[in-house]
């Protein structure tokens, strides 16, 4: 077992069932209040927090900033890198740069669309994807990187990074077998951790488990919030790979508005539980609920 | 083959709006075969463009013209008109068709009336959908025959992305996903070592990362260039 370069990593590494949260920068300079809830309700009650990279392709605040403000709050950071912006020189570019400001957990992503943001005529980039990007992670940390020099030997690095690499998986894509695949090449190249997309059926869960157990890597399942009925009724439309079951659906259209949030923290307090037997941690994705992470991890049964 | 649609009107009437005399030039080749750039289309665009014309108290005359090809010389012997003769020409061929129409007649003004679009097939009666990018690096191989460059929207060679959702592509719910496809076609022939497969990095000096991309088979060279 490698040296932990991270809480997360150290926490994984100990057993412990762990959460992280996230944020995501603004659209716009005004990242003070983002940062200042992660530290109100975020420090100390997550291992870690992701900072979202440009999310579903709308262009705001970039991760790298997002993670720097933290680690001046002492909040750990996760580094989310998608695939979609930066070609290779400017992803390794970044790493480099993330490294040098103290990120030490990257999360690698494919990276939504461009078609599905708000700059739908921009291009997408892919130079790399979510596996190549661990494999340069790699290549950089062994001290080169992914060109060659004149003569066609390896370039040699002025100080080399260590970084705790993750990825993402959706273990309730309707087609998982082809995610399952896309995953042990993840781990393969060098995937240390997994954070997935939502899970709200933990018996489908389960089966996912059981059927990447031969990995034998940390799995933090997902969770995102669902704040009205309207919201789980789109993601069950628009989010690939997710299914909110009509029962949560029906829980949160019955109850009333002002409670609305209590049931959601239920909702999530009560997935986490029936998850946390088969899983090392849990991803929280409140959508700028951060208020409510201290009150899901007390609804799990986990502080 | 080459697909190309005809531009807007308007953006083709605006491009030749300093225009008088205009030859409307079809190609014989992939844009005939894709029913967009033929010699109908030049007849019946030549027909409109004149009708336009007079709807804006304006008279143009326009002719029309085809050739086998517009990408290969030999054939602009063929030619009934001569380009020189027009103010503008207005060529429906592909893009190859209008650079080289505009490098071979240097004194004309050619102009694209068509945006020059994908490699593809005729998939069904009146529908053409891509099948290659020409990335220079063909893949097809080692995915049972679909092109990941081409038939995923994100061109990833390492297997599917998230975004897939009960077989279809995040971008567009009535596109089928390519690696989905993929993966059933490699299952299917218990060949998924292929999907298993690290891939190496792509070359992009071989797709458009390097200039102009020429093909050049020594062997049927038949002098040196003058000018090289």
């Amino acid at each position: 077992m490698s040296e932990p370069v991270s809480k997360l990593q150290k926490a994984l590494q100990a057993g412990e069932f762990v959460v992280t949260g996230e944020i995501g920068p603004p659209k716009g300079t005004n990242i003070g209040p983002v940062i200042h809830e992660a530290k109100e309700y975020l420090k100390g009650a997550v291992t870690a927090v992701n900072v979202t990279d440009i999310q579903t392709a709308v262009m705001r605040a970039g991760s790298m900033v997002g993670c720097k403000l933290l680690l001046d709050e002492g909040i750990e950071p996760v580094f989310q890198m998608v695939c979609r912006d930066r070609n290779r020189l400017a992803l390794q570019s970044d790493l480099l740069s993330a490294y040098i400001l103290g990120v030490r957990n990257v999360l690698s992503l494919t990276g939504d669309h461009t078609t599905m943001g708000d700059h739908p005529e921009a291009m997408g980039v892919y130079d790399l994807d979510s596996v190549s990007l661990l494999e340069a992670m790699c290549t950089l940390e062994s001290g080169s990187d992914l060109g060659k020099d004149m003569k066609g030997n390896p370039n040699e690095l002025d100080g080399a990074p260590k970084f705790f690499k993750g990825c993402c998986v959706t273990p309730c894509a309707e087609e998982v077998a082809p995610q399952i695949i896309k995953l042990e090449k993840k781990v393969a190249a060098g995937a240390q951790f997994v954070q997935t997309q939502a899970v709200y059926e933990p018996a489908r869960f389960e089966k996912f488990m059981k059927s990447i157990e031969h990995l034998k890597v940390p799995v933090l399942v997902g969770i995102v919030m669902l704040k009205t009925a309207g919201m789980a009724k789109y993601m069950n439309r628009g989010v690939p790979g997710v299914s909110v079951p009509d029962e949560l659906i029906q829980r949160l259209g019955d109850c009333a508005k002002e409670d609305r949030q209590k049931v959601s923290i239920e909702i999530c307090g009560e997935l986490i539980s029936s998850m946390k037997d088969f899983c090392q941690g849990a991803h929280l994705m409140t959508l700028g609920w951060d208020h409510c992470v201290p009150g899901i991890i007390a609804a799990a049964g986990l502080a | 083959m080459i697909v190309a649609e005809r531009k807007p009107m308007d953006e083709i009437i605006d491009m030749i709006a300093p225009y008088e005399k205009v030859l409307v030039l079809a190609c014989g080749g992939c844009v005939t075969v894709c029913l967009t750039g033929g010699e109908k289309n030049a007849e019946m665009l030549a027909t409109q463009l004149k009708l336009a014309a007079s709807q804006a108290d304006k008279t143009i005359s326009a002719d029309f013209d085809c050739i086998t090809r517009q990408c290969e010389k030999e054939f602009f012997d063929n030619l009934t008109k001569n380009p020189d003769d027009y103010d503008a020409v207005l060529s429906i061929a592909c893009g190859a068709g209008v650079g080289y129409m505009s490098e071979q007649y240097p004194d004309a003004v050619i102009l694209p009336g068509m945006n020059t679009t994908f490699l593809a097939s005729n998939v069904a009666n009146g529908i053409w959908e891509e099948y290659c990018r020409g990335c220079g690096d063909c893949a097809l191989a080692w995915t049972g025959g679909i092109c990941p460059i081409a038939k995923c929207s994100k061109s990833l060679i390492n297997g599917t992305c998230g975004g897939t959702n009960d077989g279809k592509c995040e971008v567009d719910q009535d596109m089928e996903c390519g690696w989905l496809a993929i993966y059933e076609r490699l299952e299917k022939r218990d060949r998924l070592d292929e999907y298993r497969k690290m891939r190496p990095l792509r070359d992009h000096r071989k797709d458009r990362g390097k200039g102009v991309r020429r093909l050049v088979l020594k062997d049927m060279i038949e002098e040196e260039p003058v000018n090289e």
